[in-house]
């Protein structure tokens, strides 16, 4: 049982009168604990209309706000589910809409409105539940009232509140509710009353992402809106020298040029004038440091070599003793996002507020980065937040590029303008995962098991310079570095290990891409694991499971996707089992790849059989879209994707050499959801760390050679 | 001056010959469900019909379509096979992000046109030119037999 505390009426009364009597019937906003706390300094109360996550309208249309981004991975579809399953909503009513930028929508946990960390279910469980439950007290009261009877001989079915004979929908009784005051306290059902929370339930938003209705960031159009290309700098810490802009304002169509502190911005009437605007502009540029892929891969080794700063340690490493070591060097490449719909961003400044319109996962990062560039105030700053054509961590991004960029394009031209990045701006310009070097020396005692386990990561600080180094960075360690290496279960039960991290500095930008530091730690792990067992002359499941005796989600998601898998069984000549698992983001997952490797040695993955431990699955059929879709994107990673530089420039220009996964390379993925009671996890990013490992310790069963470098093709 | 006839409708566009066809589609007619992913024919977001062919609108210029019948998918809803497919779509609740779901769907249009059960290799063969970052690859192909099925049925009842 839950109670919400009783909530601000200021909200009300203002969101009120903003929608001037309409079809809107009543909002609840959120409890005043969380209110109090998200608002600003000296600003007791100030809340900004509409200030709500839930709108129903005379017409019993039930409308959603939701704190977080739709970007492919089910939330505009799960968060209403909360809210409908204690309001009792009739789902065919059900819609739901981005909320506006705005303290109230602040994430509970990390207090910025942002969609990230696959916590955006599990952080607004009670939140949501919450809101629903309290407008169901109101409109069971104003029923009451009309029927003449008591709160307490009222029932709520679909919508609709019924005593005895008499009924009411939601939207007739919506006016009446709105009048009312707020409840103090809420009761949330019993789990097992619950009608949808568990039920494999199906998106909301197909419709529109079928007919080509889907607004996406891309897509925002309005009179006067003009278009706008940057040409940045060819390679990392580059800046412009000068340009020369004659021919680009002959191209027809092409308005204004304008240097931006990232670049240069052709504008134009329309994409593609600003293009071949572009294309005509002569620019020359101060090139930033010479970096190239062997020097830093050089580097890297150098530095793996010498002591890092200790993340973890336990026992007398020296002193350990065994009979056999293994010794093993991994190494994973820059990658880049390559989200489908390329970055894109849309600003109006005008009447001393500026306007984004955009498809983002870090609004309060964006706003206060736009008002900085537009010389405005946060609160004059608002951000309507579209569909994003994919995140995967590259909209959420701690300096807002792809936002002040069009700020500071509208603020130079005077006129809204939308910048639009091209597919070779986005591979070529962005942000990656950091390339990252691990050296791992194990030693195992006489009967296979690993007494000593030393363990050095090389690589790039995501966090260091952003601002969210000084929460997330302790004593040197950026915890995204080592996640998933310094709190592995495996670790625990050696006795004697050390765990130690080189975060060296380059220029070349460094973003979390979907499931952060578990890309790479996921599968150095769990390679290395499975060269144990092998070591060990053990079955690697068994291995595991002696390993993780102690880890009962991590034994739960491995014996079923051993079992589902048929683990152990004769599969199709030439097809080979390899497995791994890895907890990530509260959840954990063990995956099962069945994998072949023709004569000349390409590996085809033929089937992924995952099992996933996330604690309660809110909507089924959600967990395992995200579990095909984790997989998928894994795989990409595993087969083909690489970015590399050569004198401080990426190689890689767009899909054709910055390769990813496709249809034919898509395996048959078959999801298992253990039922489970235990603590909420994510599924947004949990299914890509073990894929890796699966597909490459089957390709090792297959053909005796471990993988310990990705791509695949870089050894081909 | 440029005459188009897009989704059965009359257009008059202004516009160099040479423009790709995506950005007459999106910029000057508003048709924006066709989408921007490449610039290079290599993703196929922005997959369209010209006279039933499916072609990659980002390289192809707006004069190939002069004189031809253009169909995007905001054609689709009025097209019976479009509707087996939107329906298909649906059960197999494909799209995540969605941005590249209009070019799959497209793609599958002519595949379906051209064969009517349609094997895996063909699918593989036919839509591998359709990048999906969210990986509803297995849906798309799920959703492909099923429109097949719907077709062989008669359609959308």
């Amino acid at each position: 049982m839950s109670t919400a505390a009783n909530p601000t009426t200021l909200g009300r009364r203002s969101f009120l009168a903003s929608t001037g009597g309409l079809v809107l019937g009543f909002f609840v906003p959120l409890p005043k604990r969380v209110a109090a706390a998200d608002a600003p300094p000296g600003k007791p109360g100030a809340l900004p209309a509409p200030n709500a996550f839930l709108r129903i309208g005379v017409d019993g249309r039930v409308t959603v706000l939701l704190a977080h981004s739709e970007m492919g991975q089910g939330i505009w579809t799960t968060l209403p589910m909360l809210i409908a399953e204690e309001l009792d909503a009739d789902w065919s009513k059900v819609s739901a809409e981005h909320a506006p930028a705005a303290p109230q929508y602040a994430h509970t946990a990390f207090g910025m409105q942002m969609t990230g960390g696959s916590t955006s279910t599990h952080s607004e469980f009670d939140r949501y539940r919450q809101i629903g439950a309290m407008a169901k007290a109101l409109l069971v009261q104003a029923a009451a009232a009309k029927f003449k009877v008591e709160p307490a001989d009222c029932r709520t079915e679909n919508g609709h509140v019924v005593a005895g004979d008499k009924r009411a929908s939601y939207g007739e009784l919506a006016q009446d509710a709105a009048r009312l005051p707020l409840p103090e306290k809420v009761t949330l059902k019993d789990p097992k009353d619950w009608k949808l929370i568990g039920k494999a339930t199906k998106r909301l938003d197909c419709p529109e992402k079928i007919n080509g209705t889907a607004k996406f960031g891309i897509d925002v159009h309005f009179e006067g809106l003009l278009t706008a290309v940057i040409a940045r700098p060819p390679g990392f810490g580059g800046s412009v020298k000068s340009f020369d802009a004659t021919a680009a304002k002959k191209i027809p169509g092409v308005r204004e040029v304008v240097q931006v502190p990232t670049g240069i911005a052709v504008v134009a009437d329309h994409f593609w004038a600003a293009k071949l605007g572009r294309d005509a502009l002569k620019v020359e540029w101060n090139p930033g440091p010479p970096l190239d892929s062997a020097t830093i891969l050089e580097e890297f080794r150098k530095l793996a070599a010498t002591e890092g700063t200790v993340a973890v340690q336990a026992g007398d490493l020296p002193a350990a003793k065994g009979t056999k070591t293994i010794e093993a060097e991994f190494f994973v490449p820059y990658l880049a996002h390559a989200t489908m719909e390329p970055l894109n961003a849309t600003a109006r400044i005008a009447d001393g507020k500026c306007e984004i319109w955009t498809g983002t996962q870090f609004q309060t990062m964006d706003q206060q980065l736009a008002a900085k560039a537009a010389g405005i105030d946060p609160s004059k700053v608002e951000i309507h937040t579209t569909f994003l054509g994919g995140g995967f961590g590259r909209r959420a991004n701690p300096t807002s590029d792809f936002v002040t960029d069009a700020v500071h394009v509208a603020k130079a031209v005077k006129q809204p303008v939308k910048v639009m990045w091209t597919r070779e701006d986005d591979i070529r310009g962005g942000y990656y995962r950091p390339a990252f070097l691990h050296r791992a020396s194990i030693m195992l005692d006489e009967s296979g098991m690993p007494v000593g386990w030393k363990h050095t990561l090389v690589g790039q600080s995501i966090l260091a310079g952003s601002p969210f180094e000084a929460a997330m960075v302790k004593n040197g360690i950026d915890a995204t570095s080592v996640e998933g290496v310094s709190d592995s279960p495996y670790l625990k039960s050696v006795p004697n290990h050390r765990v130690d991290l080189h975060s060296p500095k380059h220029p070349i930008t460094v973003l979390w891409w979907r499931s952060v530091g578990h890309t790479h730690t996921g599968f150095v792990m769990e390679s290395l694991i499975d060269e144990l067992a092998h070591a060990a002359g053990k079955d690697p499941v068994e291995y595991r499971r002696a390993l993780l005796k102690d880890h009962p989600r991590h034994l739960a998601a491995l014996n079923l996707a051993a079992e589902k898998s048929g683990w152990g069984k004769p599969l199709p000549e030439g097809h080979f089992h390899g497995i791994a698992v890895h907890e990530s983001f509260g959840s954990t997952v063990a995956e099962v790849a069945e994998v072949s490797v023709s004569k000349d040695g390409v590996p085809k993955v033929h089937k992924v059989t995952c099992a996933i431990d996330c604690g309660l699955a809110v909507n089924p059929e959600g967990v395992k879209a995200q579990m095909e879709s984790g997989i998928v994107f894994g795989l990409g990673a595993v087969l083909h994707s690489e970015i590399t530089l050569e004198k401080g420039e990426v190689k890689q220009r767009n899909f054709h050499d910055y390769q990813v996964a496709r249809m034919h390379e898509s395996p048959l993925i078959e999801t298992h959801i253990v039922p489970s009671t235990e603590k909420m996890g994510g599924a947004g990013e949990c299914s890509v760390p073990p894929l890796a490992a699966a597909v490459c310790n089957a390709i090792a069963a297959a053909t005796g050679k471990r993988i310990r470098e990705l791509p695949l093709r870089r050894l081909s | 001056m440029i005459s188009l006839k897009v989704n059965q409708q009359d257009h008059v566009v202004d516009a160099d010959p040479s423009t790709p066809l995506l950005w007459v589609l999106r910029d000057l007619l508003h048709l924006t469900g066709t989408k921007f992913g490449c610039g290079m024919a290599q993703c196929g977001a922005c997959t369209v019909h010209l006279d039933g062919e499916a072609i990659r609108s980002c390289v192809t210029p707006v004069s190939r379509a002069i004189g031809k019948s253009i169909t995007t998918i905001e054609g689709m809803s009025t097209d019976p096979l479009g509707k087996a497919l939107q329906e298909a779509w649906t059960a197999e609740d494909v799209p995540q992000c969605g941005y590249c779901q209009s070019g799959q769907i497209m793609s599958a249009a002519v595949l379906l046109r051209e064969k009517a059960d349609p094997t895996d290799e063909d699918i593989d063969l036919a839509m591998s030119g359709n990048i999906c970052r969210c990986g509803t690859y297995q849906r798309i192909r799920c959703a492909i037999h099923r429109a097949a099925e719907t077709k062989a049925k008669g359609g959308v009842k």
